[in-house]
């Protein structure tokens, strides 16, 4: 085992901004898709039929297709096609467009939508129909039920997945290495092919994912113990993972 | 833009669907093999002996945390590399290149085996106690009591785990092209090259896909009804 090239300024830096890259990733997906996410729930349970089928029907293909797939065809096959549509090259959104980050967040947050929208929408259904008529009869709104009772009632129900959906969305980010974009995993490959190390940097960050993903777990079992209406602790198993 | 995408793709249809059938092969052993993997490790992490449930517990938990992309490379290396050092051993200078399809196989069946060891000790432990101490009092051996009664116990408890990671692994096959193994992406990749038709072929690749997990899908909703014959209905 040679660690030395961890002392190279010029790895470190690599290390570092993969590093961030990827927090940055799984933060933006995470939040975009679950905003994503309680849309295509709420559009499935309550939305006009036309929407709700093509909300089903994209759920359907996101979850059937693999994400690396997905990945390209935004990345290479849709980034490619962009630029040619007249005008899109001096617009405001063109430095975004051709930023492989956006790409990949665009892929994760698509994903982290319609999984995390499957599990919203039967938590919502599992949300018993009394307490929303209680909502109704106190004189709260159609929105108000929904973000006030109804929301978070459900999040409650699923929290617990909801961990799993994040450690997945952590434990995709390396596929973004394939597109032009600095993460961990590219980090690692531009170390192993420049010092023909093989095992040491991968091996690193199989150490960093590890952490992020015992961080990730822990901080998401703190929110689970605050939020409103958990149940007090009962002692519950440590597990890394859920499943 | 290519002068016509209809020739491209007629072109490529053949390689693409070859493609689409080492996919499926590659999934298929893949899985049978994690299916094997799983069931040791179920048993492993259920043994009353403590090492060897260390060793179960190990195997699921590392493996379960780090990224797949990220273990099947580093297995695709330490495992050629292994095989290389074993035979240099036995025999000289005998180098061999292992087959790029033992590898897929290989790394996707020791990932799949340890979310298959969670799947299984979960449905294992959700047999009711009584059912084993009177396969006990029968006095049926153990592995017929595996067989007969420990088997066909848990798979009604298995099957929705079973045929979730099915669908995983089919779309896990999509990461050994990172690898440079010839499957339906790796092939929709060198196509989408050729042509420059990168969105039809992508999105070619994505729909074979599609009709992977939903074909399966309807399979295991069989599958399912057959195992919880006898049971009442939810």
């Amino acid at each position: 085992m040679d660690f030395s090239w961890l002392t190279d300024p010029f790895y470190q830096k690599a290390l570092w901004t993969g590093f961030v890259n990827t927090l940055w990733l799984v933060a933006v997906s995470a939040v975009c898709g679950f905003a994503l996410a309680v849309v295509f729930a709420v559009t499935r349970l309550r939305g006009p039929r036309p929407l709700a089928m093509l909300v089903t029907g994209l759920t359907t293909v996101v979850r059937g297709t693999p994400l690396l797939v997905q990945l390209f065809f935004f990345y290479d096959g849709v980034g490619r096609l962009l630029p040619e549509i007249p005008g899109v090259r001096e617009s405001l959104v063109w430095p975004l467009l051709r930023d492989p980050f956006f790409y990949g967040a665009l892929t994760f947050t698509l994903s982290v939508g319609a999984y995390t929208g499957e599990v919203l929408r039967g938590a919502l259904l599992s949300v018993p129909e009394g307490e929303l008529a209680a909502g109704r009869a106190f004189g709260l709104n159609r929105w108000q039920i929904l973000y006030r009772l109804w929301l978070p009632r459900a999040i409650q129900m699923c929290l617990p997945t909801l961990t799993g959906e994040l450690i997945l969305l952590l434990k995709s980010v390396p596929l973004v290495s394939t597109i032009a974009l600095m993460d961990l995993l590219k980090a690692a490959n531009m170390v192993r092919d420049e010092t023909f190390l093989v095992y040491e940097p991968l091996l690193l960050i199989s150490g960093i994912y590890l952490a992020l993903t015992l961080v990730l777990t822990s901080v998401m079992r703190l929110i689970e113990q605050r939020f409103p209406g958990a149940r007090p602790a009962a002692p519950r198993r440590r597990r890394l993972l859920p499943g | 833009m290519p002068s016509d995408p209809t020739d491209g793709l007629l072109e490529w249809l053949g390689p693409i669907l070859q493609g689409a059938l080492v996919t499926l092969e590659i999934a298929l052993l893949a899985y049978a093999i994690g299916l094997g993997l799983g069931l040791v490790g179920a048993t492993a992490r259920l043994s009353p002996w403590r090492p060897l449930r260390a060793l179960g517990t190990a195997y699921s938990t590392l493996v379960r945390a780090i990224p797949e992309l990220l273990l099947i490379i580093l297995l695709y290396y330490a495992g050629s590399q292994a095989l290389n050092a074993l035979l240099t051993e036995l025999g000289g200078d005998m180098h061999i290149e292992i087959s790029g399809f033992v590898t897929a196989v290989g790394v996707l069946a020791f990932v799949q085996g340890a979310y298959m060891t969670e799947v299984f000790r979960g449905a294992i432990q959700a047999i009711p106690k009584g059912q084993l101490e009177a396969a006990d009092a029968y006095g049926f051996s153990r592995p017929a009591r595996f067989y007969r009664i420990v088997l066909p116990a848990m798979l009604p408890n298995a099957l929705p785990g079973m045929s979730n990671l099915w669908l995983i692994l089919v779309k896990d096959t999509a990461l050994i092209s990172v690898i440079g193994f010839e499957e339906l992406f790796f092939t929709a990749q060198q196509a989408a090259a050729s042509t420059r038709d990168y969105a039809l072929f992508y999105a070619l690749a994505g729909a074979l896909y599609l009709v992977m997990t939903l074909g399966s899908n309807a399979l295991f909703a069989r599958a399912e009804r057959h195992v919880r014959r006898g049971q009442p209905s939810t």
